[in-house]
């Protein structure tokens, strides 16, 4: 038995997506207030859609694979898709994390919809405000 | 390779202690309160490990009560030192910040009670200060609580001081000695102190079973009602074959303390030597004033849950005071009391050697550890900060 299930301990020993992009179109970063761990997404973005994306994370396996499923979950997908991710989303993908890591998968979540917000602000692209409340939330997790 | 270097959570147990183990519990098997002779050859057997504890402790048969371990030992000594503190109106109590949780909880409890607590602080190197405990003894007083070494840094305290501090002020003095018993010299008339917890599995005896002496004449309540085991003081049939083993496994442990201790005092010397070698990474605690098997680092850039399932994926088993492995999202209090702050805490490592540790188990280590921290610098966004000058180094 071990803390977390087989797919956590491959996305986390051989993340995907891990490391930067040059030029991005929107990057977010956000960190949990809670444990101090913090997560960086990288987003290339073409016709409203995630052509690419990479993921720098600081922070426990639960962090570092659920950032890795995360981006899994969201490369090829329009934005609007992306937007809708949730952390429950990511965790279950992962065959569940122990209740008390669920706070590190948030962070996914949430570095995904804060990249996502910085594309649309950098490219004076209107979105949908309901958004802000995400981001104003990321930041406060700061 | 496998590496087993989180002796400081539990010792691997001792063949000798198992063996012992076994022996009693199937040859004295009779309940020490019968008064058959199966019982009486069990008791015989009790009061012959209780001397000898005793003796190896430098205290009398008397004064030494067996226990389920060192968080029990550690809980009724305090209690007892503050229900009679109480009686008499002394209600301040004086521990420190880096004590183990089984100190520290207890007094939280007691805080809600209505004591005065006062955790006092250490310095960068994790030691207290004597100066601190002479200022904060005062009439109001009822116990002193000081660990004997620190489970997570190792740093030993300066307990024979303030030993005498506190009998010179007739206030009654408790040691956590859960990590240094088997490991160091302990001799509870050198430390003069009034109770003093110990704990079998950090030195190769079983779990679930420990010891408290109480020097003669220290007030003393049970936590647990029922029998009249223990003297009265601790109700509940004897675990006799644990009590057994942890006296062999003591006797052994101490029988070899200088040769061990010089000897992994070595390896732990080379090991803190190869991991110093990585940038950007420190040494928690007194160098020099520390458990002989004890090397704790910080990592900067890095978090320490991640670092350990790495590395416990090469074999080598350690632990950490990361927020994330701790499940109160809080790193480490030891960790933040010598002043690492949150984020450097987060990237901790604890390698605790023990006696079969070799030569080849640390080089293997100084090399293994380096890469895995490596790595996770490179897939970490505050790494990335750092180098490129975005946040500056504290380490
Ligand atoms: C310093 C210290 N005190 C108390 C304890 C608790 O001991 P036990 O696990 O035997 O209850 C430990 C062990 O975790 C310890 O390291
Ligand atoms: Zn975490």
């Amino acid at each position: 038995m071990s803390l977390y299930s087989e797919k956590v301990m491959d996305h986390f020993k051989h993340p995907r997506n891990v490391g930067v992009i040059e030029n991005p179109d929107g990057v977010g970063e956000v960190g949990n207030a809670k444990c101090g761990d913090i997560m960086k997404i990288y987003l290339k973005i073409e016709n409203d859609i995630i052509a690419d994306v990479k993921f720098e994370t600081f922070g426990c396996g639960s962090a570092i694979a659920s950032s890795s499923m995360a981006t899994e979950l969201i490369k090829g997908k329009p934005l609007k898709d992306a937007l809708k991710l949730t952390n429950q989303a990511v965790a279950e993908a992962l065959d569940g994390l122990p209740a008390y890591k669920m706070h590190c998968s948030v962070l996914a979540e949430q570095a995904i919809r804060s990249a996502i917000l910085d594309y649309y602000t950098k490219h004076n692209i209107p979105f949908d405000p309901e958004l802000l409340k995400a981001c104003e939330h990321c930041e406060e997790d700061e | 390779m496998q590496v087993y270097a989180d002796n400081a959570a539990t010792a691997k147990p001792k063949k000798a202690a198992l063996e012992e183990y076994t022996r009693v519990a199937e040859e004295f098997f009779g309940n020490p309160s019968s008064l058959h002779s199966a019982g009486q050859r069990a008791k015989e057997v009790l009061t012959d490990c209780r001397g000898r504890i005793a003796n190896l402790l430098g205290a009398e048969e008397n004064e030494i009560i067996f226990t389920s371990g060192g968080s029990e030992s550690d809980n009724q000594a305090i209690e007892s030192a503050a229900k009679f503190g109480r009686a008499k109106g002394k209600t301040k109590i004086i521990s420190t910040a880096i004590e183990h949780h089984a100190v520290l909880h207890t007094l939280e409890k007691l805080k809600k009670e209505g004591f005065e607590i006062v955790l006092l602080p250490v310095g960068t190197d994790g030691i207290v200060k004597l100066e601190d405990v002479k200022k904060e003894v005062d009439e109001k007083t009822c116990l002193v609580s000081v660990m004997l070494a620190n489970n997570e840094i190792g740093t030993i305290q300066p307990v024979e001081e303030i030993g005498k501090i506190c009998k010179e002020r007739k206030v009654l003095f408790h040691t956590d000695a859960v990590q240094a018993v088997g490991h160091m010299k302990v001799d509870v008339k050198a430390l003069s102190c009034d109770y003093l917890a110990l704990s079998a599995h950090k030195f190769g005896g079983p779990r679930g079973v420990g010891a408290l002496y109480v020097r003669k004449g220290a007030p003393l309540y049970p936590l647990i009602e029922g029998g009249a085991q223990e003297k009265g003081k601790r109700a509940g049939t004897e675990n006799l074959p644990a009590v057994a083993a942890m006296t062999v496994a003591l006797e052994d442990s101490l029988a070899h303390l200088e040769e061990t201790n010089k000897r992994v005092t070595a390896l732990r010397d080379k090991l803190i030597a190869n991991l110093k070698k990585i940038p950007h990474s420190a040494l928690n605690g007194d160098p020099v004033k520390r458990l002989g098997g004890n090397v704790s680092f910080c990592f900067e850039g890095i978090e320490g849950e991640s670092l350990l399932l790495l590395i416990d994926d090469k074999g080598i088993c350690a632990s950490s005071g990361s927020a994330c492995t701790s499940g109160s999202l809080d790193p480490s209090h030891v960790l933040l009391a010598i002043g690492r702050v949150h984020d450097v805490a987060h990237g901790s490592l604890r390698l605790s050697l023990s006696e079969e540790t070799t030569e080849e188990e640390i080089d293997y280590m100084s090399r293994e550890i380096p890469k895995v921290v490596e790595y996770l610098r490179s897939i970490s966004p505050v790494w990335r900060d750092l180098q490129e000058g975005k946040r500056t180094y504290i380490l």
